[in-house]
């Protein structure tokens, strides 16, 4: 097991570095210089210019930027935003438990649908449900995140009043954040409809963020389940005469979660870069918005740190992913 | 009464050009305590039977019988939770992969324990004290190890065994063994065969054994149903059917066996193949593959009566040579 930790760790490390180089590279790929775009439209004497140049250490030859850049990663300092002058790492921490609430909602939502969609399908292979939920979430999985999103704030909140239309709560609403999770601190706060407040808030971004992993997951959970089906088990299982919800849903799923794990892991990342979208869309104060307006300053410390960060979370995802084969499919084994 | 009635038991399966018989009014009857052999080769239908019995049909068969009865029970007007109750517990089957037919993600236990708990709401000190059992009687060393083995940790001679302990784990009345020695080494079969045999007579329990290896047959059975593209064409006593067989098939069968061949040189075989669903004859299916065949076998069979093992044969044979067969100038027509 430690082995398998281990081996993993390093198969992640040459990965690490490439995207380490990819973040650095990107941001001065970009027209537009950061120091310009931080003077604003008074603009900035030559002289100053520089000295703010040796400050960021951008006066440096590129190799040694990307060198001490590096160095401090290693250290473990992701560096200092330009425009607010606080550490990156701790600017996203403040934001991160706002995108991780909104994937979490959205994840359940893919999973608590596209699984048993995708099942149902499998079961009544050709039926009008089957064929219903395939073209339902090839609309889905081919429908623009930002188009979709507008077109569920023009129906529910612009026409049926239904959902707010951005933010994570209720102006009325005011409370410390604790865990940084609205709707845990909505909770702890006591105030009466906070917690409604934070959850009809939570509803329309979830589905927008959820739309393309539900598609996705309900796709690979029926062609799975399709698979497993015809598999001898499975008529074993069904000749010992267990009820159909325990021949699909244990022997029969529990062979088909593989595929379907493997495929809710590299969601995940999806999610993030949908996430960008869904919280511009939606105002909401999470990493993919913060980002977005990084990048629009050029700030170069928070989308280098950025990147790596959420890399890192993406990979960790992958190799908790990893972990669970072992759990799931006993033939898989971690020596 | 017999433990197991079949009669004029049809299997058709929908397809992109209309239904295709798989089985064809085909009859068979079961007791207690008795081996009935049912032989042919692939796409005989043999198999299918059995699985219709057991509802285990995907939905594109449709299956239709005069009389389904098992144990005096009506299994055709039964609802999907009364033969629940029936099936895994009084009619148990095993099938021809071992290493397939156990699920991968569940220990031996687990599987063993599954049946127990759901049809004899036994608790787990009590499943796991009857699983050892079952594990002993099937002959498996150490069953307190294996219990909490994964079947990819298992040989398949032993994952066999594990599912004849899972088939016997309630006592079953009738065990079906599809073809359960097809995929193991020969060492094995034999080992596998015994103690299919030793636990049926020491149970009292009907076996029905499906098998395309006459080997099989003639070590184990004894009655033998042979079937041809899904149909029965003969029934004898296993003695009197390797002695005398009265369908032109099982001859050809019989005479194609490596330890029957009387002549040196090549083996003898049976030309031609089994109709498909394109090709099927209008009378005898057997006819276009028949030494025997007449023109009247092209329009029509005919069912005999005991005497002549119920071939389904317009010239049974006897000693070897049709009866009734015309003569040489107008069998040629």
């Amino acid at each position: 097991m430690l082995r398998f930790f281990v081996n993993k760790l390093l198969l992640v490390l040459p990965t690490l570095i490439g995207i380490t180089i990819v973040a650095f590279a990107f941001v001065r790929v970009l027209p537009g210089d950061p120091i310009l775009l931080l003077a604003g439209e008074r603009g900035v004497s030559p002289e100053r210019y520089h000295k703010l140049l040796v400050q960021f250490g951008y006066d440096l030859p590129i190799w040694q930027q990307y060198f001490n850049y590096v160095i401090g990663l290693l250290h473990g300092d992701f560096g200092i935003s330009i425009s607010t002058k606080r550490p990156v790492i701790d600017e996203f921490l403040a934001r991160f438990p706002a995108t991780l609430e909104l994937s979490v909602f959205a994840m359940t939502f893919a999973t608590v649908i596209g699984i048993p969609a995708g099942i149902i399908s499998a079961v009544k292979r050709s039926s009008v449900f089957d064929q219903l939920t395939m073209g339902v979430a090839l609309t889905g999985y081919s429908m623009p995140i930002f188009w979709w999103g507008l077109l569920l704030i023009i129906l529910f909140s612009g026409m049926l009043h239904w959902t707010p239309v951005s933010g994570r709560i209720d102006l009325l609403y005011f409370f410390p954040p604790v865990t940084g999770f609205m709707t845990v601190d909505a909770l702890l706060s006591g105030q009466k409809g906070a917690f409604q407040s934070a959850v009809s808030h939570l509803i329309l971004p979830s589905i927008v963020l959820g739309t393309i992993p539900l598609a996705v997951i309900a796709r690979q959970t029926r062609s799975a389940m399709l698979e497993v089906l015809g598999e001898d088990y499975v008529r074993t299982a069904r000749a010992k005469g267990l009820t159909p919800v325990r021949v699909i849903g244990l022997h029969a799923f529990r062979n088909a979660l593989i595929p379907v794990v493997t495929t809710i892991g590299l969601q995940v990342g999806l999610l993030m870069a949908g996430a960008i979208l869904t919280e511009t869309i939606f105002s909401w104060p999470g990493i993919g918005k913060w980002m977005i307006d990084s990048i629009s300053r050029r700030d170069y410390p928070v989308v280098q740190g950025g990147l790596v960060l959420i890399a890192g979370i993406v990979m960790l995802v992958n190799l908790i992913v990893d972990l669970l084969y072992g759990l799931i499919n006993p033939r898989i084994s971690h020596q | 009464m017999a433990l197991l009635e079949i009669e004029n038991l049809t299997v058709a399966f929908a397809t992109s050009v209309g239904p295709f018989k798989a089985v064809d009014n085909v009859s068979l009857t079961c007791d207690r305590g008795e081996i009935l052999s049912i032989v042919g080769e692939s796409g005989s239908g043999k198999s299918v039977a059995m699985l219709a019995l057991m509802g285990l049909l995907p939905w594109t068969a449709t299956v239709t019988a005069d009389t389904l009865r098992f144990d005096g029970k009506d299994m055709l007007t039964m609802s999907a939770q009364q033969k629940r109750t029936i099936i895994g517990k009084d009619i148990a089957m095993i099938f021809q992969e071992p290493m397939s037919s156990l699920n991968p993600c569940f220990t031996v236990g687990f599987q063993i324990g599954e049946s127990l708990r759901i049809h004899m709401g036994m608790n787990r000190a009590q499943r796991r004290e009857r699983s050892i059992e079952l594990l002993n009687l099937v002959g498996i060393p150490a069953p307190e190890k294996r219990l909490s083995l994964f079947p990819h940790q298992l040989s398949g001679g032993m994952s066999q065994r594990v599912m004849i302990a899972m088939a016997l784990a309630c006592d079953p009345k009738l065990l079906i063994a599809d073809e359960p020695t097809t995929a193991l080494d020969v060492t094995i079969q034999a080992q596998i065969l015994d103690l299919l045999v030793d636990l049926q007579k020491r149970h009292g329990m009907g076996l029905i054994l499906i098998t395309h290896d006459m080997g099989v047959v003639a070590e184990t059975a004894e009655r033998v149903q042979v079937q041809y593209a899904g149909q029965k064409v003969e029934e004898q006593h296993v003695r009197e059917l390797f002695r005398d067989p009265h369908h032109p098939y099982t001859q050809a069968l019989l005479s194609a066996l490596p330890e029957r061949a009387t002549r040196r040189g090549r083996l003898p075989s049976i030309p031609g193949v089994v109709p498909g669903q394109y090709d099927r004859p209008s009378g005898c299916l057997f006819a276009p593959r028949c030494r025997y065949a007449t023109e009247r076998c092209d329009r029509e069979t005919e069912r005999q009566g005991a005497e002549f093992g119920f071939a389904l044969c317009n010239y049974p044979l006897k000693d070897g040579d049709p009866t009734g067969y015309p003569e040489k100038a107008e069998a040629g027509q």
